[in-house]
């Protein structure tokens, strides 16, 4: 398996990765498009997302707050993004660990925004880090820390010990 | 312990995702949920985050019926959240029970799995810390 992607011979390789481009299908179906996301901003090494508040997405009926469960999906789907952004490669990766520290809820009514950076990956691994704010980058929601695997890379096939 | 209705311990969100209440077992409530295209990540497969979802439903629905069965009635707040996925959730049932590791009075320490077809090779778990305010 190879990291770089495959093409048939004689046709231009794919063009890297870009999250803005990328969003407008991404979001359209499954539980993404379910859930409303939409792309926000991304730079070399991460990707933000919007999440809109909504009424059936609610966690607790004494509170008009987004329930933690979408941000999870929110941070999932930005992790994956990050990773897809920073090697520019759309590799099939897969979520091993994901950790969501909660400093506060969001605020009544307000859409949460996930923005993750990818800050380092191996060939079978990739790391991320990010937060969920509701407009202030300073002031977050939760704070985010995550392990993925590619599961296009086999260490057997190589005889690599590890990634 | 009495039982909680579907309506007690599901929120708007949980109801929403397609989450409903499939028994009880050692009187702490089964969650579960059907897969369908409103849960789908990678085509075919279970999104991670419908996934923590459904752990993180079962982890509030126990602690909430375990709780009321003290008499106590507190605005639950996630503290934190560490989610291991074990293997990829295919096209099927989803089901998650959590076990109360730890109840205090300000705090709950809860272990949460899900599983598909066999309840011995789950598919993802959790450790949750919840506040209680």
């Amino acid at each position: 398996m190879s990291e770089t992607p495959k093409t048939p011979s004689g046709t231009k390789p794919l063009p890297p990765f870009n999250a803005a481009d990328a969003g407008k299908f991404f979001f359209r179906r499954g539980h993404p498009g379910w859930l409303g996301m939409r792309y926000d901003d991304h730079g070399e090494d991460w990707v933000q997302l919007e999440l809109p508040w909504r009424e059936d997405l609610l966690g607790d009926p004494r509170s008009n707050v987004l329930a933690s469960g979408p941000i999870i999906s929110l941070m999932d789907m930005a992790s994956g993004m990050s990773i897809w952004q920073t090697t520019g490669v759309f590799t099939p990766v897969v979520t091993l660990d994901l950790r969501v520290d909660y400093q506060r809820p969001a605020r009544d009514h307000a859409n949460v925004f996930g923005r993750v950076e990818c800050y380092q990956t191996t060939r079978s691994a990739a790391f991320v880090r990010g937060v969920a704010h509701d407009g202030d980058l300073n002031d977050p929601v939760a704070h985010v820390a995550g392990v993925f695997m590619k599961i296009s890379y086999d260490p057997r096939q190589k005889g690599i010990a590890h990634g | 312990m009495a039982e909680l209705s579907p309506e007690a311990l599901l929120p708007a969100y949980a109801r929403s995702l397609g989450i409903t209440l499939h028994g009880h077992e050692s009187d702490l409530p089964v969650l579960c949920i059907e897969f369908g295209g409103n849960i789908e990540g990678r085509p075919g497969f279970l999104h991670g985050g419908a996934t923590a979802g459904l752990l993180e439903n079962a982890g509030y629905a126990a602690l909430r019926t375990v709780l009321m069965a003290e008499g106590r009635d507190p605005v639950m707040k996630p503290i934190n959240i560490t989610v291991q996925y074990l293997s990829a959730g295919k096209p099927k049932t989803t089901y998650a029970l959590a076990r109360i590791t730890r109840l205090g009075r300000r705090n709950a320490n809860l272990t949460v799995e899900a599983w598909q077809d066999d309840r011995d090779r789950p598919i993802a778990s959790a450790v949750m810390n919840i506040l209680m305010a």
